[in-house]
């Protein structure tokens, strides 16, 4: 019953916080470019315009290339969404509040993240279009170079607390991390951003290029499920990345969930800052960035966080 | 060396972005606020028709050619005089804005005041044929024609007074 009620919870978290997050992305970056945003959907300054958007999507139509490879195609979009439902099951929120309590948690959500890029990629291939096919290179060339600086820095964060289960990290963590692991946590979240193909690191869906990548052919329902498979993949970064690095529900005074939710926007709304402020990177310098920076960062934190934990044994 | 640069840069960068967020947006709220237009704004091209002697100065020099004008002759009787007064009368004033490129020259143009620039700008329609807009229309926008700037406090008086 108690397994019944998480998995619900889950989903409706799943639901509504990446819109949470996609409004607060359409407000936020207006105001960084000095514009107000969407103001009328909704009455009080267009909180409804997701739900308006959502409609309008479900009213369009849903077409297939004539080329396309047709099963791969209507796929992809579900593989781009579920494994982030997949990972936030096994987000905890609190002390014993997790839907799914994995002693290998950490190990698990990262080899699910992964999949969703798959779902890229597969649009991408399926589409029988040029562009959608440099895209989904592009995807596919960014995945190979991020996930090994992303999962260097992870298995930093395993090593500091000695557990890969993620309620285990959040226990184990002291406030000294913050310094500690602060290249690590740079690396992670920096490698996840390139990973959800967010700007500064949307090479793949660079619209004046290869007009929309994976994308281009894609409308309707569809191409809203490849949208909010990017907030919830927001989402999930951002409540990895608290989990990991910043100490999870750990804080003073309010609740374990609330510091939970407070840090997890807190850094979704750093996503949205960094995507208003960056001009995207090409696509040498987005390599470029991970191998000569990101793994070598995550190489040398690995190996403070080993001689550390000798010296503390 | 350059990878502080850039780290710098990119710091620089989130500052610009952070410190518009906490300005307030000076957007006008447009359909819901009326804008506040300069006197001298370019919306629409009005016509005091009374002013108008079918002269065709502004149907001839439009380089769009976006200006109708049909009139004909009327005879007015003239005392002490061996012909009668021949007055040319306006029977159609329309302007295409549908061709129209604002360039003014009509109002330039036109040697006796009958032409002005309106502020006014609300004039979309759903058909390219109803941007065609008779004399009745233009009438109707020489009341939104602002008043002519003052003169210069030393400038000379105008010839007329003279």
């Amino acid at each position: 019953m108690r397994d019944v009620v998480a998995l619900v919870l889950v989903t409706v978290a799943f639901l509504t916080l990446p819109l949470v997050i996609g409004q607060a992305e359409h407000k936020v970056m207006a105001h960084m470019q000095g514009r107000l945003g969407p103001m009328y959907a909704g009455g009080f300054h267009g909180w409804a315009q997701l739900i308006a958007d959502g409609v309008k999507f479900a009213q369009k139509e849903d077409t297939v290339p004539a080329r396309a490879d047709r099963r791969v195609f209507l796929l992809a979009p579900g593989v781009a969404l579920v494994p982030y439902l997949v990972v936030l099951a096994v987000v905890p929120v609190g002390p014993g509040q997790v839907a799914v309590d994995l002693s290998l948690g950490l190990f698990f959500a990262l080899a699910v993240m992964g999949i969703g890029v798959i779902g890229s990629i597969m649009a991408g291939w399926a589409s029988a279009n040029k562009y959608s096919l440099l895209g989904g290179m592009r995807v596919a060339a960014q995945l190979v170079s991020y996930e090994l600086p992303m999962v260097l820095a992870a298995a930093s964060f395993a090593m500091a607390a000695g557990t890969l289960s993620l309620s285990g990290i959040v226990e184990e963590w002291r406030w000294y991390w913050l310094f500690w692991q602060a290249g690590a946590a740079a690396v992670f979240f920096v490698a996840g951003l390139a990973e959800l193909r967010r700007p500064p690191f949307d090479m793949p869906v660079a619209d004046s290029e290869v007009i929309f990548g994976p994308y281009t052919e894609y409308g309707g329902l569809r191409f809203a499920f490849f949208l909010l498979a990017e907030y919830a993949g927001i989402l999930v970064l951002c409540s990895l990345t608290t989990v990991l690095y910043l100490g999870g529900w750990k804080g003073p005074f309010l609740p374990d969930v609330v510091w939970t939710l407070i840090k997890i926007f807190a850094l979704a709304f750093v996503v949205i800052w960094v995507r208003v402020s960056f001009p995207r990177m090409r696509e040498d310098q987005l390599q470029r960035l991970a191998w000569v920076w990101l793994v070598p960062i995550s190489l040398a934190q690995l190996a403070l966080t080993g001689v550390v934990k000798v010296v503390l044994a | 060396m350059s990878g502080r640069r850039a780290g710098l840069g990119l710091a620089k960068g989130l500052a610009v972005t952070l410190r518009t967020m906490m300005k307030r947006s000076v957007t006008r709220q447009y359909p819901d606020v009326s804008p506040d237009l300069a006197p001298r704004s370019r919306g629409v091209i009005a016509l005091f028709e009374e002013n108008c002697t079918v002269c065709m100065l502004c149907a001839r020099e439009c380089p769009d050619w976006c200006i109708y004008i049909d009139s004909h002759k009327e005879t007015l009787p003239a005392e002490g005089s061996a012909r009668p007064r021949a007055r040319n009368t306006l029977d159609r004033f329309a302007i295409d804005y549908a061709l129209c490129m604002y360039c003014g020259i009509c109002v330039e143009v036109c040697p006796f005041d009958a032409l002005f620039w309106s502020p006014e700008f609300e004039y979309a329609a759903y058909d390219i044929a109803e941007l065609t807009h008779e004399r009745e229309r233009l009438r109707e926008w020489m009341w939104t024609v602002p008043p002519p700037p003052a003169h210069e406090p030393n400038a000379d008086p105008p010839k007329e007074l003279r």
